[in-house]
């Protein structure tokens, strides 16, 4: 593993991407308008370089997902516009975005297939898109599983590989649509602490490795700052970006990041603005509630 | 390997409890069934059922006469003919209303209100409907069935995880990949479900429509089916035949609902780790 990363070290990372840009700019999502009226996103504006590892923070509930299926077109926004390498995603006479392999989504709780198996949910966007033969996809596919440390999976179903297996299938599901962002919603959420250590540097490697831009929404902080390049905080709902944090730290990183001056020089500073925004949430919640 | 030989040793052990569960049964029944000779004082319900080894004999008599397997293959093709009709029919139906919102506003309600209705009350109307008595026996078996498969089906497409359409349109199916791909897989286990419990009810409804009608188009005898042979059994006072019928749908039952269950496991191998 190592050997693969050292030998990548000299590739600057971030500018040997072109494509993947995201200017997300004004945005308001209101649900229910004509009912209920909750205002998921508001008046959001973030831009995000092409290849670059763009952590979004914030506390439960404050409209992180509803932003990501924006991006993905999954449904619409009230106003403002998003544009991916300058054309318009969504905007003033399209407000919903068309969803496309060129924005995969790594879900919440997972979606791979349960009744196709590893290899064939692999190849699924390739056979949709139907460039490659299916010879050539079931190549390329078992080349890529062979790469993320996936061989042997091929003909199992996603239900008998254990739920860090499935992650890593999920993600090379998304990247064999070779996609410009690849938009993460909390996908180790569920992951024990030891598993997710060992999913983060395996992101890494296929980040490395792959020339894509990360969307990726979470929780954890540690997990934000190992990953990102930067973190956008975000405010309690409705959401919009309350501070960001850079990462100055040099990537290709690996696990001893996390015991770095620098690293938890960032960690405080993040946890500070983290914590006031969980507060605000949580007094809201229990004024609602 | 080893692990094949621990499933092994716990079926055969579960086999084994079933059958001496199923032996301690019979030696309480026939005892029970035999009280008034041991005991000079007949058991309550037991005391007035044929002893086993009775029914036993009543069954030896039965096995090499056609006219009995005529009446388990009787029952058997009609519970296959109105089940498969309820399949054909109820899953393109339950598959339609759960994508089409307006095929399902017009139609659910009709579906709801007729429901509720049980198979056997429509034995009159569907006596009076169908040209032929065996037609009659068909549809409402057919309806035992039906309902049951659509509002599986129905139930089983209408809650497909939102995240398999949202990852399969973004990676480029078309709506036609999307219904075949990910609503009809998703959709198979609760299809699966949904027939079993239609199988269930199907023979629940078929011996009852056999004894209503008696016996459908021969006019009863050998085309009665394994309904009417239990209700001559009856009425001629063969009791040991009663029970010797009774058992026969049972293991009829139980034979449909393995077979469905293995073509089952076919259609849904990923179910199969869980
Ligand atoms: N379809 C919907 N209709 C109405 N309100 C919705 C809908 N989806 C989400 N919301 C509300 O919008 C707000 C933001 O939801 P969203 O799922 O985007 O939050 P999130 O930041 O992803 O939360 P979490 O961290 O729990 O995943 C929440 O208050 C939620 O209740
Ligand atoms: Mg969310």
């Amino acid at each position: 593993m190592t050997a693969v990363v050292e030998q990548r070290m000299a590739e600057p990372v971030n500018e040997s991407v072109t494509k993947g840009s995201l200017r997300i700019d004004d945005v308001v999502k209101i649900y229910d308008p004509d009912g209920a009226a909750v205002m998921a996103v508001d008046h959001c504006s973030i831009d995000i370089p092409a290849g670059e590892i763009c952590m979004i923070v914030g506390p439960s509930g404050c409209g992180k997902t509803t932003l990501l299926n924006a991006i993905a077109g999954f449904h619409d926004i009230t106003s403002g516009s998003i544009h991916m390498d300058g054309e318009l995603l969504c905007g003033p006479g399209q407000m919903q975005a068309e969803p496309g392999s060129d924005r995969i989504v790594v879900f919440q709780n997972g979606a791979l297939f349960p009744w196709k198996t590893n290899l064939d949910n692999i190849a699924f966007g390739p056979m949709m898109a139907g460039k490659l033969s299916k010879s050539e996809i079931y190549e390329k596919a078992r080349t890529m599983m062979a790469d993320a440390g996936l061989s042997g999976t091929e003909n199992n179903y996603p239900g008998e590989i254990s739920s860090g297996l499935r992650r890593r299938v999920e993600i090379v599901r998304a990247l064999m649509n070779d996609p410009k962002v690849l938009l993460f919603d909390e996908p180790y959420r569920a992951l024990d602490s030891l598993t997710k250590s060992v999913m983060h540097e395996a992101l890494l490697e296929i980040y490395y490795r792959n020339k894509v831009t990360i969307f990726f929404i979470t929780h954890d902080l540690e997990e934000a700052i190992f990953l990102g390049h930067r973190l956008i905080i975000m405010s309690s709902r409705p959401c919009k970006p309350k501070k960001i944090v850079e990462v100055d730290i040099p990537h290709p990183r690996d696990y001893s990041v996390l015991t770095s001056a620098r690293f938890r020089e960032i960690m405080s500073e993040a946890k500070g603005v983290v914590h006031e925004e969980a507060q605000k949430a949580f007094d809201a919640g229990e004024k609602e509630g | 390997m080893s692990l094949k030989k621990f499933a092994d040793k716990i079926f055969s052990r579960a086999a084994l409890r079933g059958i001496v569960a199923i032996v301690i049964f019979l030696i309480i029944w026939e005892i029970g069934a035999r009280s008034e000779q041991l005991f000079g004082y007949r058991f309550p319900f037991l005391g007035l059922v044929p002893p086993p080894s009775d029914v036993l004999v009543s069954w030896a008599g039965l096995i090499g006469d056609p006219s009995y397997w005529q009446s388990w293959y009787m029952s058997f093709l009609r519970v296959f003919g109105g089940f498969i009709a309820a399949m054909l029919i109820g899953i393109p139906l339950g598959l339609f209303m759960a994508v089409n919102k307006t095929f399902y506003g017009m139609y659910f309600p009709t579906f709801e209100i007729l429901r509720p209705i049980p198979p056997l009350a429509w034995v009159p109307a569907s006596i009076i409907f169908w040209p032929t008595q065996e037609l009659s026996i068909a549809f409402v078996t057919f309806l035992g069935a039906f309902y049951t498969i659509v509002i599986n089906v129905l139930g089983g497409a209408r809650s497909i995880n939102k995240q398999f359409l949202q990852a399969a349109q973004s990676m480029g199916a078309s709506q036609w990949d999307i219904f075949r791909r990910i609503v009809l897989p998703a959709t198979l286990p609760s299809i699966v479900v949904g027939s079993a419990v239609g199988m269930g009810i199907t023979w629940e409804v078929v011996v009852a429509a056999e004894m209503i009608s008696g016996g459908g188009s021969s006019g009863g005898g050998a085309g009665g089916g394994l309904g009417f042979f239990i209700w001559s059994s009856y009425v001629g006072g063969s009791y040991e035949q009663i029970i010797v019928g009774m058992i026969s749908i049972g293991i009829a039952g139980y034979l449909s609902s393995e077979l469905l269950r293995q073509a089952g496991g076919l259609l849904t191998p990923w179910l199969k780790t869980r």
